[in-house]
């Protein structure tokens, strides 16, 4: 129970089927507080779903799922889990299109989400000054007042990392963050994501081992819903079951 | 806080369109109060009338444009509350015939009598208080699209599924209604309505009133549902209807926001009908079929969902054709509005509004190019390849 107690994140036996397949069997990690993970795993593994099972979006079938040792997130729905502060970075970038990036940022800042409290919100300055300085930080200040329609891929997703930045969440969940990003911008994003694991505890899914090794954190790596290997990407990368299920083909 | 709320939805383009509405509104009881008959400029009672129909059907459009346009929710019953906010008025028009009607019962209207009714049932309570009445014509939708928001949204149902139970619910209004032990008149609905607030209901210094009525409730309409799309519960609102899972993650509860912009917008298609009615002088449940409420919807379509603006556009638009139209060529109306459901689409997929509004902005934007010399950012711009 120690282990639970100093995680920020800690799964346990988490199994859950679809329709008789079976997604995740008997899936167990913990993440420490402050800690940055990858995660990697060949199609069908079962990252999408733990990253749902841990957003509320899945209830799993069996399984502990605890938040900071003590919540239990598979209780919880999707907008809780938010507010408590585990931020989602989808695969395919989903930022609001026809809101300006701004907006999107706006929108997204950790405020009040109570209907009524939005109805008669106003920007304070701090607020502004705060979505100022997260513009600078994805490098789209001079795009602020474009429709995030118009934005390039890579720039979308900048921003939707920008955005969950404004939730101010205590650990994020990044769902393949340089997919059809090109080197340069990968490089970038590395980087970034190193920066904000300076204040925040990270998870990364990722296929590409480029990023992985840039990244340079433990590595874990998932088959067939359970945890196949766990280290360095240098331990993980020789380790004969991994080749062979995923980085031998 | 509900001034800053309400000075929000003052931008320019509500601005320009609630003068014209106001305008609108004092030009024609004028021109028919005091111009004389047969002058060019005059417009006649019961053109007057249409006009004022169309400003409640279009009050009913902004009302739908509220949850479809910005929120997603394509509700295809919303000609439901538009009817129970008209039959709310239409109780208390019933109760102001008072003795005056066939039988001659102070109390029970003439349909209770028929059916040998002793006693008014309790829904019909209170309803000879305008205050009352009124309250109820905005209670009435709002409760019920409150209930009906709560477990459809809290249950996830969205898209088609929940187009299909809002046609159902309205449709099983329309075969309540229908009949004779509900207590709302069966299918002769409420009429024979003599007087409103103690003005003889049929006199043209009334029905002028009814017009003013009828175009600053619009004014009021546009007005709160401008405030309310240019807060930042419209654009949580906007969010929901593009990518309503990341709102989620983000940590809205869409439910919520569903369930009270569907409540708003109930009420709000409520006043609609309560305008209506005392301006057709009937209400009957055939207001509950399925056909008004998608009526409505082709509406919204035809003047760019939205816009706010665009739905008043669409309402008027379509049904002074349906008027012109079924003067003309009565036998080919509904293939006309078939055509228009079809056509309107495919060549003006956002609408009226929404194309010129498009048309605007594109030469306001390739002017400001022609005038500014290639900066940095303008090459950036046209380098970086935009991905749908």
């Amino acid at each position: 129970m120690d282990i639970a107690a100093n995680s920020i994140l800690y799964l346990d036996g988490v199994a859950v089927s679809f329709d008789g397949y079976k997604a995740l069997r008997g899936l167990s990690l913990v993440i420490e507080p402050g800690e940055m993970r990858a995660i990697i795993g060949p199609n069908g593994a079962g990252k999408t779903t733990m990253m749902d099972i841990i957003t509320g979006k899945t209830r799993p079938d069996e399984g502990e799922v605890l938040f900071e040792g003590s919540t239990d997130l598979t209780k919880l729905d999707e907008a809780t889990i938010a507010e408590m502060g585990i931020g989602r970075k989808f695969q395919k970038p989903t930022v609001f299109e026809s809101h300006t990036v701004r907006d999107n940022l706006v929108l997204s800042l950790k405020d009040n989400r109570s209907p009524f409290a939005t109805l008669f919100h106003s920007s304070t300055e701090e607020q502004d000054a705060r979505i100022d300085e997260l513009l600078t930080t994805i490098k789209l200040t001079h795009r602020a007042y474009d429709l995030a329609r118009n934005l390039s891929h890579g720039q979308k997703q900048w921003l939707e990392i920008g955005m969950l930045l404004a939730q101010e969440p205590k650990l994020l969940l990044v769902d393949e963050p340089v997919a059809g990003m090109t080197d340069a911008e990968t490089m970038e994003t590395a980087a970034l994501l190193r920066e904000i694991n300076k204040t925040k505890s990270v998870v990364v899914v990722e296929h590409d081992m480029a990023f992985v090794r840039e990244l340079g954190v433990k590595v874990t790596v998932l088959h067939e819903g359970a945890v196949l290997a766990e280290g360095p990407i240098d331990y993980v990368a020789n380790d004969p079951k991994v080749i062979e299920v995923y980085l031998g083909r | 806080m509900i001034i800053s709320f309400l000075i929000k939805g003052l931008d320019r383009r509500t601005a320009i369109c609630m003068l014209v509405l106001l305008l609108i509104c004092a030009a024609v009881p004028l021109s028919n109060a005091y111009l004389p008959v047969g002058h060019p400029f005059r417009i006649p009672t019961d053109e007057m009338l249409q006009f004022g129909k169309y400003g409640s059907y279009a009050l009913l459009a902004v009302s739908l444009d509220l949850v479809w346009g910005y929120c997603g929710i394509l509700s295809l019953g919303h000609g439901a509350f538009f009817a129970l906010g008209g039959y709310a008025m239409g109780m208390y028009l019933m109760r102001q015939i008072g003795a005056r009607g066939v039988y001659a019962n102070p109390i029970l209207p003439d349909f209770m009598v028929f059916l040998n009714w002793k006693a008014l049932p309790v829904t019909w309570y209170g309803f000879n208080w305008f205050g009352y009445a009124m309250v109820m014509v905005l209670l009435v939708p709002g409760l019920l699209a409150f209930v009906f928001g709560w477990f459809a949204f809290r249950s996830r149902v969205t898209g088609v599924y929940l187009s299909i139970i809002t046609q159902a619910m309205t449709y099983a209004l329309l075969l309540a209604f229908f009949r004779n032990d509900m207590g709302f008149g069966g299918n002769n609905g409420l009429t024979d309505f003599k007087d409103i607030l103690g003005y003889n209901i049929q006199a043209d210094s009334t029905r002028r009133g009814l017009f003013v009525a009828t175009m600053l409730m619009l004014c009021l309409g546009l007005w709160v549902a401008s405030g309310i799309v240019n807060s930042k519960l419209g654009k949580v609102l906007i969010a929901i209807r593009d990518a309503e899972s990341r709102t989620r993650f983000i940590g809205y509860r869409v439910a919520e926001y569903k369930t009270v912009i569907f409540t708003i917008s109930a009420c709000m298609a409520g006043v609609a009908g309560a305008l209506y009615v005392p301006q057709v002088l009937i209400i009957n449940p055939s207001e509950f079929s399925p056909g008004n409420s998608i009526e409505a919807v082709i509406w919204v379509a035809v003047g760019g969902r939205g816009t706010l603006i665009g739905a008043i556009v669409g309402a008027v638009a379509v049904n002074w054709g349906k008027t012109w139209f079924t003067g003309q060529f009565p036998e080919f109306w509904l293939f006309a509005l078939g055509a228009l459901f079809v056509a309107g689409p495919l060549l003006l997929p956002k609408g009226i509004v929404g194309s010129i509004s498009d048309m605007l902005a594109k030469k306001k934007s390739s002017q400001m190019y022609a005038s500014l010399p290639a900066t940095s950012e303008a090459v950036e711009d046209g380098a970086s390849p935009t991905v749908e």
